[in-house]
């Protein structure tokens, strides 16, 4: 069966995609960038973190998960979604404890870069600074829970990808946090520094020990063009 | 002897079929058995079911009512919802700390007692209200909480402290309350005489098509809140794909100050039964669930009764009514303790056995809903209709009511008036000919639809109650004159960041800072600017967020900016020019102060 | 017709932020012909001479003194902008924040392990400035105008702040002056 092309409009840029494919899938293909954090290839779409919602017909949708229709008038870039989306980004920050300067993942980190697309200078809101732990235990492996967004992309790779369940969330609401399928610590699991679940978090929270700060500044992913030009670049 | 962990553990899990999907029945039971489900029952439960202990802490540690912590034989949960604020909790939770010489969130020191407040637990009419284990207590004062701990320190059994019954069905043998049903008036829908089972008996004369073009004709919409068309709703689960479909009933009761379907499960529930059984003939399936709060988990004997008597007619199980080939049963799944699990995909995980997080939409539960199957959600009250409509006809049905809103609607009402109760109205009400129903005067604000409605004052009180003016799920909460409706907002925000999953970045923390922006307001450290600040983090969270909770959540603040905007203003003071009005030098210093036994110099006043 | 006036302060800092704006190099001379300085560590004018166009505060408030100084830079600036990481959201000072203010005097002053401190002494003098219970970003004490990220912001980040504040132009930093490290 022929795959049907459907089309329809982003910001008011004619966008072709295949049926079947979500809104975000569609526009990478035709080379329009939607911000996102959670959204990552190879995973089921998570739609947690609501970085790349968008008006469809001028309704809210996560465009990470939401189809493309036929004739669909999307939204992105606009004052208005794009003022909502710096105050989600915003919330992220004050919510942990973002300590870019002494952050391995600076420069490299998507929801830094994603501020910097959105040129945030600094977070309309109060900081909260909430006491939260690290876990050093493992050896290759440490996660500092300070940095986390709860974005699930660890707990559904190491399900999904490295068949292991290494990770998943515990508790609710302010409370969430990830968790380690052990009574205790990191180095009581299975994880293995191969691992996918150890390359797929956007920030800094699992990080890969014994290489920090590895690439000089001006070098890393986000020092110079701004995340989402790879996509940009296909248009 | 008592059987050992492991094997109590290992007999909860056969009996429930080693099902990874009923882990909340699994972890409930270990939770009544044990007072926790503790880090090691967590490693023997994930043994048995086949699953990584992680994914059994995931879910215990979701629900309030479940915990890793042993809590006490008993555990005291004192409803602090507003309305049990207004009728004087503050006491009773005095009372009962002096007592058991712990305070809230504790535990007695010989391990017997926990004492801790939970939210609204659908008892507004007759607050303050407890459960105490799975026992409510109605109508507390301090007196009645100490006399509860003395009796409790003897014997530790709140069975014994059983004082009367309550009206109706909560005489029962099974039921066994002192709740009062709390009914104020009978409307035509619900709550009117009837042919017992006169609406299945001709839905089976039907065909299910038919019955769901009656249900449409009707124009019923959805009575939880979000008002959904229902025809429409079995229209879709019925034409999806899929040899296996459920009927799960939204018995997850938990907007504050709503208690009208506690009245149905305990009154009308063959009614409800038999509209699920309705719905379950209607879109092709054979198997409901009906999703019942924690906090309901009084009427759970009961209901299993009244299933089994229902099952013994052969009006549940095969061939229904002598309809061969016609097979619908009803298995009851008990919650856990989280306002969530009253959204419907929410309440499917939970039904599935996992966290109860909101699943991601489309698929929507009529395409993909239980176990991956075309499901429909519906309310008690909802069900209730249906079978209503069947029995006595669309056209009866649009008869009453409004224009655009066919039917009655079971209003809860609570708060400042002289007969809270459950009030079966034509929708097209007015604000104010209920509020004279109820015995209401002096009226300075009415919360319509619960803390995820709105507020409305006098000006609006000419507005009707439907779902093209005022909807509601059925909670209408009465604030008199001297009531302070921003501390009631704060109040409620409170509880929405208790109950939000935390999946969504709007949700689980746009909700914070909303209710610390007001609380500086309210501290008098806010700024007329304060209101746009609210107003665009409302709106970013309510556009933001994944479900229903953070897409209303902010409704208390939001409401109140447009509806009481006076009572913002009249706090903003005249602040010093560039400075900001919430940073507090003394409160700031007051650690630093004490730690270097000195009082500041440059701010000495 | 007089020069306006900027003015400059490192409150709970490290005064890097200062070291980058001496790292405009050669442009510094075209800078003192476009600005005269008041208040500022560089010139080690303690007290205001009179109001200023510009204010740069770099660090948070740790004590009652940086609260002091930001509220006087405020009243004297007409535009006031927190620059660098440690103003803008307290920065490495503020890691202190979720530790109670108590555990952290005792990790510092006597049970850290790097401490000398036979005497046990905690300094407490009445010329130390009181202590407050977190460090504060500047915006959440004053109001603040603008804000220059990084730690520190570049020497060129400072450079075409002040130029385009100096020149009434709106400040809207390029993609690559945008830097949180």
């Amino acid at each position: 069966m022929a795959e049907q092309t459907i089309t329809f409009t982003i910001d008011g840029v004619e966008v072709k995609g295949k049926a079947g494919q979500t809104i975000m899938q569609a526009a990478d293909e035709a080379g329009v960038y939607i911000p996102r954090l959670c959204a990552f290839k190879d995973l089921t779409p998570h739609g947690s973190c609501r970085v790349c919602v968008v008006l469809v017909n001028g309704r809210p949708q996560a465009s990470c998960t939401q189809p493309a229709t036929e004739g669909m008038v999307v939204e992105s870039e606009t004052e208005e979604i794009q003022k909502h989306r710096r105050n989600i980004i915003d919330m992220l920050f004050v919510e942990g404890n973002h300590f870019c300067m002494f952050c391995e993942k600076s420069g490299n980190c998507e929801l830094q870069a994603q501020a910097y697309r959105l040129g945030i200078c600094a977070p309309k809101y109060p900081y909260q600074f909430p006491v939260r732990d690290l876990d050093a235990s493992h050896p290759d492996i440490f996660i500092d829970h300070n940095r986390c967004i709860l974005c699930g992309r660890c707990v559904q790779a190491s399900r999904d990808l490295d068949g292991k369940t290494v990770f998943e969330f515990v508790n609710r609401g302010t409370e969430k946090k990830i968790a380690v399928n052990a009574e205790a610590k990191l180095a009581d699991t299975d994880i293995d520094i191969s691992d996918k679940a150890c390359d797929v978090c956007p920030v800094g929270a699992i990080i890969k020990k014994h290489i920090g700060f590895a690439t000089p500044v001006g070098r890393r992913l986000y020092d110079t063009e701004p995340i989402g030009s790879d996509i940009e670049k296909k248009n | 002897m008592s059987k050992s962990l492991e094997q109590v553990i290992k007999d909860i899990c056969e009996e429930c079929g080693k099902d990874r999907a009923r882990l909340m029945d699994v972890v409930n039971a270990v939770q009544k058995e044990f007072g926790a489900v503790s880090s090691q029952a967590m490693d023997l439960i994930a043994k048995e079911l086949d699953i990584h202990r992680v994914e059994v802490e995931s879910v215990v540690s979701f629900y309030a009512f479940l915990s890793p912590e042993t809590k006490g034989e008993v555990v005291i949960r004192l409803c602090n919802d507003i309305v049990d604020k207004m009728r004087g909790v503050d006491s009773v939770a005095k009372a009962f700390e002096q007592e058991l010489g712990i305070g809230m969130g504790e535990t007695t020191a010989d391990g017997k007692i926990t004492l801790e407040y939970t939210p609204c637990i659908g008892m507004c009419d007759q607050a303050p209200a407890a459960l105490i284990n799975d026992m409510v207590f109605t109508y507390l004062s301090s007196d009645k909480a100490r006399e509860i701990v003395k009796e409790l320190k003897k014997h530790n059994d709140p069975k014994k402290i059983f004082a009367r019954s309550g009206d109706g069905n909560n005489a029962h043998a099974l039921v066994r309350s002192m709740v009062h049903n709390g009914v104020r008036k009978k409307g035509p829908v619900i709550f009117a005489q009837r042919e017992e089972n006169g609406g299945l008996k001709k839905a089976l004369s039907m065909s299910p098509v038919e019955v769901i073009h009656e249900v449409k004709n009707a124009r019923l919409r959805g009575r939880g809140g979000a008002g959904f068309p229902t025809g429409m709703k079995w229209e879709f689960t019925r034409a999806a794909d899929g040899d296996k479909k459920y009927v799960i009933c939204n018995a997850d009761e938990g907007e504050p100050g709503t208690f009208k379907d506690r009245v149905i499960l305990t009154e009308q529930y063959e009614l409800l039964f038999e509209g699920m059984t309705i719905g379950g003939y209607a879109i092709g399936s054979d198997e409901g669930i009906l999703y019942l709060r924690a906090e309901y988990a009084y009427l759970y004997p009961f209901l299993q009764e009244m299933l089994k008597q229902r099952r013994e007619k052969g009006l549940l199980g095969k061939d229904i009514s002598g309809k061969t080939g016609i097979n619908f049963d009803i298995r009851i799944q008990l919650g856990a303790g989280a306002y969530i699990c009253g959204e419907e995909t929410s309440l499917i995980s939970s039904c599935e056995g996992l966290r109860g997080d909101p699943k991601t939409r489309p698929p929507f539960p009529a395409q993909k809903g239980y176990s991956g199957s075309p499901t429909t959600v519906n309310n008690v009250e909802t069900f209730c209709c249906v079978a209503r409509i069947i029995e006595k006809g669309a056209a009866w049905f649009t008869e009453i009511g409004s224009q655009g809103s066919p039917g009655t609607k079971l209003l809860s009402v609570s708060g400042d008036c002289a007969s809270p109760g459950v009030y079966e109205l034509p929708f097209g009400v007015t604000v104010k000919d209920l509020l004279q129903e109820v015995g209401a005067e002096d009226v300075r604000a009415v919360l319509v639809g619960g803390p995820s409605g709105q507020f409305i004052g006098p000006e609006m009180f000419d507005k009707t109650i439907c779902y093209d003016d005022i909807p509601t799920g059925g909670a209408v909460v009465v604030f008199g004159r001297d009531r302070d409706i921003l501390k009631t907002a704060s109040e409620y925000m409170e509880f929405f960041v208790e109950e939000s999953c935390g999946y969504c970045t709007p949700c689980r923390v746009g909700n914070v800072l909303m209710k610390q922006r007001l609380d500086d307001i309210i501290a008098g450290k806010g700024e007329p600017a304060d209101l746009d600040y609210l107003q665009e983090l409302g709106e970013t969270t309510k556009l933001g967020s994944r479900c229903g909770l953070g897409q209303t959540s902010p409704n208390p603040i939001l409401s109140t900016i447009k509806n009481f905007r006076p009572d913002y203003e009249k706090l903003f003071k005249e602040n010093e020019e560039g400075m900001n009005p919430t940073f507090d030098i003394k409160s700031a210093l007051s650690d630093g102060e004490g730690i270097a036994g000195r009082k500041s110099v440059i701010y000495t006043e | 017709m007089d020069k306006p006036k900027i003015a400059t302060a490192s409150l709970a800092g490290c005064f890097g932020c200062h070291m980058s704006l001496l790292d405009i190099d050669e442009r510094i001379l075209k800078l003192v012909e476009l600005v005269d300085f008041d208040k500022s560590p560089i010139n080690d004018i303690k007290e205001f001479t009179g109001q200023c166009l510009v204010g740069l505060i770099e660090g948070g408030c740790c004590n009652e003194e940086n609260v002091r100084v930001l509220r006087d830079f405020r009243k004297h600036c007409d535009i006031l902008i927190s620059v660098g990481d440690c103003a803008i959201t307290g920065g490495i000072p503020a890691m202190r924040n979720g530790i109670p203010l108590e555990e952290c005097m005792n990790e510092a002053y006597l049970s850290g392990p790097t401490v000398y401190n036979p005497n046990k002494i905690i300094p407490n003098d009445k010329e130390i400035p009181l202590i407050l219970n977190k460090v504060f970003p500047c915006h959440e004490v004053v109001k603040i105008d603008y804000y220059l990220p990084g730690c520190p912001p570049s020497a060129d980040t400072l450079w075409e702040a002040l130029v385009a504040l100096l020149n009434n132009k709106p400040l809207d930093l390029p993609y690559e002056l945008i830097k949180y490290d």
